[in-house]
């Protein structure tokens, strides 16, 4: 998915901005602090590239999903496990110097439920396992549950939980896994930063959620994204909006804009036709446009866009759930679900940072 | 002669240098015999007075009590002569507050060693003292506190009595009265009395009397 | 007129810059003694604050294994089921420099309440994983900037005496891999958290308020303190009284002139009150500065005390609080209004027209005598009943103070009767005028007399409680320290070899194996110990059931120490509830002093039946006393065991000693103190009756004493004095340390000591207070000695 933790992870861990950042040059290229660099032309190796990459400062496994409740409501959910690297190498016990994080949210109409955990590398508390494929902090969980023969990714066990809600799903994946960017190499601004970036977008699922006022059976379509990059965001980018969009007729569209408070901005998208065949577009050919703006925790944050693809026809505009989705964690961001109309209709995710 | 004085002077240090206060006082008197000492206000009379009982010492000149120049004494002998030799009643009467009325009557004499008991209680006796000797002088009238002070004085039956106004503080009729007692007292005795005053009345009691003018006998 | 008037007053203190400096001094003395005192006691309190907050333990729940520590598998296993948990791993380390407590946290966990150092800036976390550990200020002096490997930076929040750092770090450090000691719980919890039961039924979820008990335990030293500061305090305001009385004595003319010339009594009170108030102002100001060098001087021992007794860290270096400095004005303040109401309120009442004679003294206070007679009985019995009646410290402390208040108050009456007894016995004209003038003193010196009173007592009541405590202690550490030298192995698999080398080295190898445990009460210890002659023929049990060892050593029953005993009621026969699940028989109490907290004592293999996890590290070893130095010798080579790890059964005994004595440091500094004060009292007193003396002398002197027998005499009035004050300080102080012996202690510590007598003291007591009266007394009588007679003799002028 995207650069939104990119912008996270150095606010976290501030990393000095590194001097040779552009430095493309060949595979296995790696910064001045030892920590590996991401090259174009990426081959992935599953079920491998599923399990961490402690030689790369951060990474994810972000998963949003779309719900409706058997209540006949619209639900959206969030489950994130973020890698973050002091040092460029992993050990078992307390000496190794990778940290583990948490984000899991839960968005109806009139709620947002938020909950955040940490945790220490080396310890068993927190990891991830490409196959059988595990990603775990604390007791939530990505816990493959595919057939050995397929992508081990493609069937998960999902759960979380917080001080007043708590999720339990069962998703299957009903197509392929999708590259982002140039075969999965994701270009984050005009100067060069890119990650690893690949997807799976096309989950279904059943579950079930626990909310205050009891337990809703939920069946949805889910989204998940996993990216790594040792890099940083450029210096003037300040903050990015990211969309992922399910259309009706089956095809899938991400989208972001990385905010430039000194120069222009940013923007890449992936159109993923229903069979999961990616085309990327260019800087540029994905256009937003603020159309309403909300107080959301004493900040202005526009929760209802215009969406331009003129290249593919799509000009849409997006609504939230729940205008007030926001993410009230060690460094808060906007993200929930959202319907849209238009030349396309659907629903998908979005997310907000930067707005201060 | 019980007193002789010749040449005696003495001054004081002041802040403005020494103040001479008796410029060479010669003086007589025989046992028995009564003098009174006269004199203006800081013409030296308490002071030749204190200089006799061994209260302070001369700067020059000889003070001959009973025999002994008080000049020449040190302090222990001249406390031994203050004990034994000489009696003194002052103006304030200067008994001890902490002793009831017979114990000052009878302390100086205990402390010279020649307490006389039944003389104690004819003394008591003659100043009219025997209802109070259980008090304490707080609890006596000035008249009263003046008899305890020369029953003390007398109590040791002293060679001199010395008296510095011993009237000063009291009114006319009780001033004659305690001075018929001592007077009295004196000649029984045979004790000289030294008596300063300020007042001709009294003076004229006694048989002798000197002047001081400017710190010399006139 | 105000200006006028506060001229004429202001006039007395240009001619008298000596009652002036006594003035202030007793009054700054008393302000310095008493906030001294505060300022240690607000240093040790917000120590104790600073330890109970950190990592959040006084908010926050905690997981405790009451068999041990926690593994860290354990830990994990809770995470993994939704409990929001964090680790800590506690354990002291022993350096030359002292006792350090490691203190294992993970700041990626721990929950906000917990967060002592900032760590957010990453290099610091970095540094923070790899090794960097932090330390409150005075530790981080000693350790320097880095210590054994580890970087070490500062961090004011820590609790004194703690070495924080990553809990990684902590268990190399601690060589204790795998281990937590204990769990701090988050106040949030996941919705579908699984029970304790199902993941780690062993633990038990602590309440915040269990823990943090180091100031309870420590309140009743601090209200000993308290106490001591109390009554320096006092003794200091007798000064303050006599000053300001002699002042408003001497000053009565002017009074009554200023009076007698239009000012209104009310300007003149308030004149006298504003100065009073500026006076204890800047006495105020001179105390706390004093009481603050009272205090620095005083800290370090008291950190020491603190340890040692109750093993609560205390910050050795002082703080400046301004509420501190608020409070000192406050108290010199208040001191100097009470010890001048007196003579405010002679002045509010002061006849224009004087009556003609002085005060008579003696008869008025022979009155007075008799009320203050009745009421220091009344006191002393009401002291008395709450003796019988009362319960507890603070019940114990009022006894007291009522106890001395009388006695201080009683004084008075019970001299006066002696020195009449005196005056009914003398022969002689001078002996009956001593003896009577010295009764007649006794009302401008009672106060004085009363000072030295409370501080004779206060000497012998502490005194006698230290030396019994000394000498029970002795007694006791020679008993139960009987093993020639203490190993303790760095790991169980050195605790392993260790035995296999000191087995034919040593007549006996004794384990001493312990747990801290929830006992009745509070948290305390569990030991498991061999049976051996060592315990048998040493142990100092108080009282026992019959065959005490072979039940302990069979399991079926356990000693516990006095401090549980009392603290419970518990006495052998009785059953007391231990973990897990065991209800065992108390067969034995034993004495154990300096432990605050319960300590129970059960046989070795019951020990390692019921706690399978404790460690198994400490070893007593019996040897031939002159070879112990070999084998530490040996053990150093063989095993490298640093020296922290074994220490010999002589230099136990000194450091415990060193320890004792260093506790009661204090304690007799402020006794010394207090004699200062009481000392000062006197000479004030002695002064300002010097003054009045000359007309009560004169007269004896007229009548044939020299002065230098006067002088003599007035020494030994002094002397007199004293002396008899000794004596009567005698049974209060042996009341006081009887009291302080079978209550204050056995309420404050949980143990009871006999008391033992020590007269060589009391004799050096009784002089020291002789000299400072003769001291005391000095200079007025050699100013009495070298009057001049011309000055006496203004006594008899005519003209006055």
């Amino acid at each position: 998915m995207n650069v939104r933790i990119l912008w996270l992870g150095v606010a976290l861990f501030f990393l000095p901005l590194c001097a040779q950042a552009q430095g493309f040059a060949g595979l296995g290229t790696t910064t001045a602090d030892g920590f590996a660099q991401p090259v174009p032309d990426p081959v992935f190796d599953f079920p491998q590239d599923h399990g961490p990459h402690p030689e790369y400062r951060i990474e994810w496994w972000y998963l949003t999903a779309n719900l409706q409740g058997g209540d006949g409501r619209d639900y959206g959910l969030q489950w994130t496990l973020f890698r973050s690297a002091l040092e460029p190498r992993r050990t078992e016990g307390w000496d190794s110097p990778q940290i583990w994080m948490g984000h899991a949210g839960l968005t109806t109409p009139d709620r947002h439920f938020v909950a955040e955990r940490f945790a220490r590398d080396g310890t068993g508390q927190a990891g991830v396992i490409a196959a059988p494929f595990a990603a775990w902090i604390d007791d939530w969980q990505m816990r493959g549950t595919a057939p050995p023969d397929a992508d081990a990714i493609s069937s998960l066990r999902l759960t979380a939980s917080g001080r007043d809600f708590a999720y339990d799903l069962a998703l299957t994946a009903q197509g392929p896994l999708v590259p982002q960017g140039a075969g999965g190499y994701s270009v984050k601004s005009a100067s060069g930063q890119a990650s690893y970036y690949y997807s799976q977008p096309f989950y279904e699922l059943t579950g079930t959620l626990t909310l205050p006022g009891g337990p809703i059976e939920v069946t949805g379509s889910a989204w998940l994204d996993r990216e790594w990059s040792s890099q940083p965001l450029d210096e003037g980018q300040t903050g990015w909006d990211w969309f992922s969009l399910h259309l009706d007729d089956g095809d899938k569209v991400m989208g972001f804009r990385l905010r430039d408070a000194t120069g222009a901005d940013y923007t890449a998208a992936t159109w993923i036709a229903a069979d999961g065949a990616p085309a990327p577009l260019p800087n540029g050919a994905f256009q937003i446009t603020e159309r309403s703006v909300t107080d959301v925790a004493g900040r202005q944050v526009p929760t209802e866009w215009q969406v331009q693809i003129p290249s593919r026809g799509l000009d849409i505009t997006t609504r939230p759930l729940n205008a007030q989705s926001w993410m009230e964690t060690l460094f808060p961001y906007w993200e929930g679900p959202i319907r849209f109309v238009g030349t396309h209709r659907g629903q998908g995710y979005l997310e907000m940072t930067g707005y201060e | 002669m019980v007193l002789q004085l010749r040449g005696v002077t003495k001054s004081y240090a002041t802040t403005d240098g020494p103040l001479p206060v008796l410029r060479g006082v010669d003086l007589g008197l025989n046992a028995g015999e009564t003098l009174a000492l006269t004199g203006e206000s800081g013409s030296g009379k308490s002071t030749l007075l204190h200089l006799v009982g061994g209260l302070d010492a001369p700067d020059a000149g000889v003070i001959e009590v009973a025999g002994s120049d008080v000049a020449r004494m040190d302090d222990e002998a001249r406390a031994a002569l203050r004990r034994e030799t000489v009696g003194v009643v002052f103006q304030q009467f200067n008994l001890i507050p902490a002793l009831d009325v017979a114990a000052n009557l009878s302390f100086q004499a205990r402390l010279a060693g020649r307490h006389d008991p039944a003389w104690q209680d004819v003394l008591a006796d003659r100043l009219g003292l025997t209802p109070y000797l259980r008090r304490y002088p707080e609890q006596l009238s000035g008249g009263q506190q003046q008899r305890v002070a020369i029953g003390r004085a007398m109590a040791t039956r002293p060679a001199i009595l010395l008296a510095d106004e011993p009237t000063g503080n009291l009114d006319e009729s009780t001033a004659d009265a305690v001075l018929a007692l001592m007077l009295e007292l004196v000649d029984e005795t045979e004790a000289a009395l030294l008596m300063v005053t300020h007042s001709e009345r009294l003076a004229d009691r006694m048989a002798r009397r000197v002047h001081l003018r400017r710190g010399q006998a006139a | 007129m105000r200006r006028t008037a506060l001229w004429g007053m202001m006039a007395h203190w240009r001619r008298h810059p000596g009652q002036f400096l006594t003035l202030l001094l007793g009054l700054a003395l008393a302000t310095a003694l008493w906030s001294g005192v505060q300022a240690i006691n607000a240093e040790a309190r917000s120590s104790y604050a600073t330890a109970a907050a950190a990592l959040g333990q006084d908010e926050l729940n905690q997981l405790v294994d009451p068999s041990g520590p926690i593994p860290e598998a354990t830990y994990i296993a809770l995470r993994r089921a939704g409990w929001g948990v964090s680790p800590v791993l506690e354990g002291r380390i022993t350096r030359d420099l002292g006792v350090i407590r490691v203190l294992g946290v993970d700041p990626i966990t721990a929950p906000p309440q917990a967060q002592m150092v900032d760590l957010s800036a990453p290099e610091d976390l970095v540094a923070f994983f790899s090794g960097r550990a932090y330390a409150p200020p005075e530790l981080a002096a000693q350790l320097g900037p880095r210590f054994e490997g580890q970087e070490v930076r500062v961090a004011a929040t820590l609790p004194a005496g703690t070495l924080m750092m990553d809990l990684g770090q902590a268990q190399r450090v601690l060589d204790r891999p795998d281990q937590v000691s204990r769990l701090l719980v988050w106040s949030e919890q996941p919705l579908t958290r699984r029970p304790l039961s199902e993941i780690a039924p062993a633990l038990n979820e602590a309440a915040p308020e269990d823990r943090g008990d180091v100031a309870r335990l420590t309140d009743s030293f601090h209200l000993n303190l308290t106490a001591f500061g109390f009554l320096s305090f006092a003794v200091g305001l007798f000064i303050v009284h006599a000053a300001i009385g002699l002042a408003f004595e001497q000053r009565r003319p002017t009074f009554r002139t200023l009076r007698a010339l239009g000012v209104p009594a009310r300007t003149l009170v308030g004149l006298l009150a504003a100065e009073v108030l500026a006076l204890a102002l800047v006495a105020g100001v001179i105390g706390v500065a004093l009481g603050y060098a009272i205090a620095a001087a005083l800290l370090p021992d008291v950190a020491a005390t603190l340890q040692g007794l109750y093993g609560a860290s205390v910050d050795g270096a002082l703080s400046l609080r301004p509420s501190w400095w608020i409070a000192g004005l406050g108290i010199s303040v208040l001191g100097a209004i009470a010890a001048a109401a007196q003579s405010l309120w002679r002045l509010w009442h002061l006849p224009v027209l004087a009556p003609a004679q002085p005060r008579a003294w003696a008869r008025a206070s022979a009155r007075s005598m008799r009320v203050q007679g009745v009421i220091a009985a009344g006191m002393i019995a009401l002291g008395l009943v709450l003796l019988g009646a009362g319960q507890g410290l603070v019940a114990a402390f009022a006894m007291l103070a009522f106890l001395l208040l009388g006695a201080a108050l009683a004084l008075p009456v019970l001299l006066s009767g002696v020195l009449g007894l005196g005056a009914g016995m003398a022969r002689s004209a001078l002996g009956e005028w001593f003896w009577a003038d010295t009764r007649q003193q006794l009302p401008g010196l009672s106060l004085a007399l009363m000072a030295l009173l409370l501080a004779l007592s206060a000497n012998i009541g502490v005194g006698t409680m230290v030396g019994s405590f000394r000498l029970t202690f002795t007694g006791w550490l020679d008993q139960r320290l009987a093993s020639e030298l203490y190993v303790t192995a760095r790991s169980e698999a050195e605790a392993a070899e260790l035995r296999a080398f000191l087995a034919p080295r040593s007549t006996a190898l004794l384990p001493i194996w312990s747990v801290e445990a929830p006992l009745p009460g509070g948290p305390g210890e569990i030991f498991g110990v061999a049976d051996h002659a060592t315990y048998r023929d040493n142990w100092p049990l108080l009282t026992a059931l019959p065959e005490v060892w072979d039940r302990v050593a069979e399991g079926s029953g356990v000693l516990i120490n006095e401090q549980l005993s009392r603290r419970e009621g518990l006495s052998p026969g009785d059953s007391i509830a231990l973990p897990v699940a065991w209800e065992a028989e108390i067969v034995g109490v034993y004495s154990d002093y300096g432990n605050p907290q319960g300590q129970v004592m059960i046989g070795l293999s019951r020990f390692e039946s019921q706690f399978p996890r404790a460690a198994q590290l400490r070893y007593a070893v019996r040897l031939p006393p002159d070879e112990t130095e070999a084998v530490m010798t040996a053990l150093q080579r063989e095993f490298g065991l640093p020296a922290s790890t074994m220490i010999d059964q002589a230099t136990v005994k000194a450091i415990s000693l060193a320890v004792f004595e260093r506790t009661f440091t204090v304690t007799a500094a402020l006794n010394v103190l207090t004699l200062g004060v009481a000392a000062i009292a006197m000479l004030t007193s002695l002064l300002t009756l010097a003054r009045m003396r000359v007309p009560q002398l004169a007269p004896v002197w007229a009548l044939g004493l020299t002065r230098k027998r006067l002088a003599w005499l007035e020494l030994m009035r002094a002397a007199l004095l004293a002396a008899l004050t000794a004596v009567l300080a005698l049974p209060v102080g042996l009341v006081l340390a009887w009291a302080l012996l079978a209550v204050v202690n056995v309420e404050a510590f949980g143990w009871r000591l006999p008391m033992h007598l020590f007269p060589a003291d009391w004799l050096r007591l009784a002089l020291l207070a002789l000299a400072a009266a003769l001291l005391a007394s000095a200079w007025p009588v050699r100013r009495l000695a070298r009057t001049a007679p011309s000055d006496l003799l203004k006594v008899f002028a005519n003209e006055r």
